[in-house]
């Protein structure tokens, strides 16, 4: 994965390429496992959930939920609760906690002992992609290097706190990106999203309280420990404090992850770091954020890279991602391509998500096939807002945002696809359908 | 482990993981690590060992999409056809793989060397299109460059 250096601050990939991942002593060099030594020795875990809450740190997994109210809410009497790290990185075009994972892997496993302390959990657990195979192994090894050399297991730093940890490997599913689907999944079921509440910080992990975070979001915790909560707040902007990780992707001169503070704008990011686009070509749109946020117009891209500048606009921060795609590319064939994937991905439990994504990527292709009309404009925004307001869990209610957020933005491509050019295909987006056809048919059913 | 029959290694697999809480899907990761798939007979055994019941171990195994219940080939094709590689010509490298190996999504050509199957994000979208064979993950491909990597195998 292409990394962008930059001149600022750096957080989560402070070792990124100065360190020897599959070496514990080089972490240690660079004062590794201090935080934690830190947290157990100096600290009472209510000291520690609080520096975290005074940081301002967020979930950086896309919710954007902050960090220390989280790991305050998990009950407090309770024989055995658990820590577990959301590495599951499904988001299109997120490729964030690969590079942690990969890069700096006890940022994270330190990262997730502090978390383990503060909430009083004993054990933890790393859902991590099973497409990851190259991170599992890197965090397998790191976790019997911690083992070694006693920063997992009994009695750590002499105190009477004992926590280990364990990777568990997903099996190809988006949804098990949803904490409770995640849950589920651990426990050895379908990974389908459970009615909430109870709340995972009561009833998680085999009915036990569980805090489920994001791997950047852990990796940032021995940071705040190590510098304190007024420095972390000084980065970024007062509601969004620290850094994050962005991947810029899409048609780009530049493409790469990078970690900056938060505040620049999507413009800054693309220019400075992107180096823009190709000669010759003009932006179309941005997709931020993933695949379940929204579509960005051109006429939004001078807004700062916050949770809350962007929450004013309409749009999120999601997992970071900073697809530009320019006037080249077809627009309807990539919604199409997006509309698809929740389809696909959609677990189907419950009827507004099932059946949504399924009527709203039938309409689209209709649409894409000459055969739409205004009234399948009409019925993809009731269907969207219905589902944004029932579908059970985070996947149902965000997967209609890129089409919500570019009918509003892009109404004229759309009227342009349904009105006065009837009967005439979009051949690209017919192709793609194909594809997806065809793979339906290969989805394997059928024991014998 | 000095057994021969493919049922004796799933046994032997379920015997390591018996008793550990959630040992269902690293059980099915790893028999399908041994056997390249997950038949009927290896999922039976597996509800025995761990004492669940057989529908609910094939519910899981057809939930994710990781896990095969049929044969396909010596080695599985994935090729990415998410936002950023779809924005980055994915299209053109699925034709090409197509066109070499002169087979659809969902086949696998005739000496079962390759099976080409469609996948969501790898999580390399910097340098998209991207594509797997089995746990490897290939980048910035064109047509050219995927050709070229399937001579290789």
């Amino acid at each position: 994965m292409n990394y962008i250096e930059t001149d600022g601050v750096k957080i989560v990939l402070r070792n990124f390429g100065k360190i020897d991942p599959l070496k514990v002593e080089e972490y240690v060099a660079r004062g590794g496992y201090e935080s934690l030594k830190k947290a157990l020795t100096a600290m009472t875990p209510e000291a520690v959930i609080e520096e975290v809450k005074a940081s301002g740190l967020r979930g950086r997994g896309g919710a954007g939920f902050p960090t220390g109210l989280k790991w305050s809410f998990t009950k407090k009497d309770a024989d055995q609760k658990y820590i577990v790290c959301n590495a599951d990185e499904g988001e299109p075009g997120t490729a964030k906690d690969r590079l942690i994972m990969t890069g700096d892997p006890h940022g994270l496993i330190e990262g997730m002992a502090i978390a383990g302390y503060a909430i009083g959990a004993t054990k933890g657990f790393i859902y991590c992609r099973g497409e990851y195979t190259t991170s599992i192994n890197t965090l397998n090894h790191a976790i019997n290097q911690a083992r070694e050399n006693g920063f997992l297991g009994e009695n750590l730093f002499g105190t009477d706190f004992t926590f280990n940890l364990e990777v568990r490997s997903g099996a190809g599913a988006y949804v098990c990106g949803e904490e409770t689907a995640l849950i589920e999944s651990i426990e050895g079921h379908r990974g389908m999203p459970r009615f909430k509440p109870p709340f995972p910080g009561g009833a998680g992990l085999w009915g036990k309280p569980t805090v489920v975070n994001n791997v950047e979001t852990l990796a940032n915790v021995p940071v705040i420990l190590d510098k304190g909560a007024d420095w972390y707040k000084s980065i970024g902007t007062e509601k969004s404090a620290g850094t994050k990780i962005f991947i810029l992707c899409g048609n780009l001169r530049n493409t790469g992850a990078l970690e900056l503070p938060f505040g620049m704008t999507v413009r800054e990011v693309m220019e400075t770091y992107g180096g823009g686009l190709l000669t010759g070509r003009d932006l179309q749109m941005v997709h931020l954020g993933g695949a379940a946020s929204g579509i960005m117009p051109p006429a939004l891209i001078d807004t700062p890279l916050t949770y809350e500048d962007l929450q004013a606009v309409g749009q999120g921060l999601g997992s970071g991602v900073i697809l530009a795609i320019d006037d080249q590319k077809d627009f309807m064939s990539y919604i199409c391509s997006n509309t698809h994937f929740f389809e696909h991905e959609s677990c189907g439990k419950c009827t507004p998500c099932r059946e949504g994504t399924a009527r709203i990527n039938e309409i689209l292709h209709r649409i894409a096939a000459g055969d739409g009309t205004l009234e399948d404009l009409d019925n993809l925004k009731d269907l969207g807002e219905m589902m944004q307001i029932s579908a059970l869990c985070g996947l149902g209610q965000a997967a209609p945002t890129p089409v919500l957020t570019s009918l509003e933005h892009f109404m004229d491509k759309y009227v342009e696809a349904v009105s006065g050019k009837k009967n005439e295909v979009n051949e690209e987006a017919v192709a793609t359908e194909a594809i997806h056809k065809s793979y339906y048919e290969a989805a394997p059913i059928k024991l014998d | 482990m000095g057994c021969c029959q493919p049922i004796d290694k799933v046994t032997a697999i379920v015997e390591q993981y018996k008793g550990e809480k959630g040992a269902l899907i690293p059980v099915l990761h790893a028999v399908q690590k041994e056997l390249g798939y997950l038949p009927k007979d290896a999922l039976e055994t597996i509800a025995a060992g761990l004492n669940i019941p057989a529908s609910e171990v094939y519910g899981t195994t057809t939930f994710y999409t990781l896990f095969s219940t049929k044969e396909k080939a010596e080695n599985i094709i994935r090729v990415c056809e998410s936002g950023p590689c779809h924005v980055s010509g994915y299209q053109k490298v699925l034709e090409a793989i197509k066109e070499e190996l002169n087979i659809e999504v969902g086949e696998a050509t005739e000496d079962k060397k390759f099976y080409l199957e469609m996948t969501a994000c790898l999580g390399v979208c910097a340098e998209a299109p991207a594509i797997m064979i089995n746990d490897k993950t290939y980048v910035n491909l064109t047509p050219e460059k995927v050709k070229a990597l399937l001579a290789s195998f």
